[in-house]
């Protein structure tokens, strides 16, 4: 949910939007400065930031994957969904990654935050013995409640341009 | 022991930006654990708290952020 806040914050100019082409130049300039000041440790600052970069991602996936798959007793089979959907993840990044890059990234983390909100509260239930109405179509109904209240939420939020310059 | 710390501040920032949101969330599953598990007769109730927790708890959190 914390995609979600920041996403409506964004929207709403309650903080500044994103722009991950600057961050991108911003963190490659400080590694690189990093690595100037002391070469012999190179690898291990490049090691820490991929180990950063993917270690979310990689406990979301082992946590669902135990969550899934132990209760059932199918955790090689989830296990073996997990890295074909990463190699199908990758794949289709590889295809789509440049009209994908065009998406505004607020628009784009705004939907994740939903999603993940929507998916996250319907598996929840489903761990605490929940009989959602509809099973998983719930999903759908959850994610448009997400969706208005945080269209709401941007509304109330809503910052003038001026004061989110200032 | 500087390095240490802003290592594991580094961490705890890809889990956590809001700690008062996520207090609550944990806060939320608690108590809809809590419901499913005395009230197994009304299933949903537990669901409920979920669904209305987490939209109250974003909302609260959103707020909080515009006041400051």
């Amino acid at each position: 949910m914390r995609w979600l806040r920041k996403a409506i914050l964004r929207s709403a100019g309650v903080i500044p939007l994103h722009d991950e082409a600057t961050a991108f130049a911003a963190e490659t300039a400080e590694l690189r400065e990093q690595a100037r000041r002391n070469e012999a440790r190179l690898n291990w600052i490049g090691g820490v930031t991929t180990f950063k970069a993917v270690l979310l991602e990689g406990l979301e996936v082992v946590f669902i994957v135990i969550a899934l798959g132990s209760g059932r007793g199918m955790l090689v089979p989830a296990s073996v969904g997990a890295i074909a959907a990463c190699l199908l993840v990758a794949a289709v990044g590889l295809i789509v990654h440049r009209p994908l890059a065009r998406v505004p990234e607020n628009t784009l983390k705004f939907a994740v935050g939903i999603m993940l909100s929507a998916f996250g509260v319907f598996w929840t239930g489903e761990g605490l013995g929940v009989d959602w109405p509809v099973a998983e179509l719930a999903i759908v109904g959850f994610a448009a409640t997400f969706l208005a209240v945080s269209g709401a939420a941007v509304l109330l939020a809503r910052r003038p341009k001026a004061e989110v310059l200032s | 022991m500087t390095a240490l710390i802003n290592v594991l501040r580094e961490l705890a920032g890809l889990f956590v930006d809001d700690g008062a949101l996520a207090l609550a969330i944990i806060a939320i599953v608690v108590l809809a654990g809590m419901v499913a598990m005395l009230m197994p007769g009304i299933p949903l109730a537990a669901g409920a708290i979920l669904l209305f927790g987490c939209l109250a708890a974003l909302l609260s959190s959103v707020a909080r952020a515009d006041r400051r």
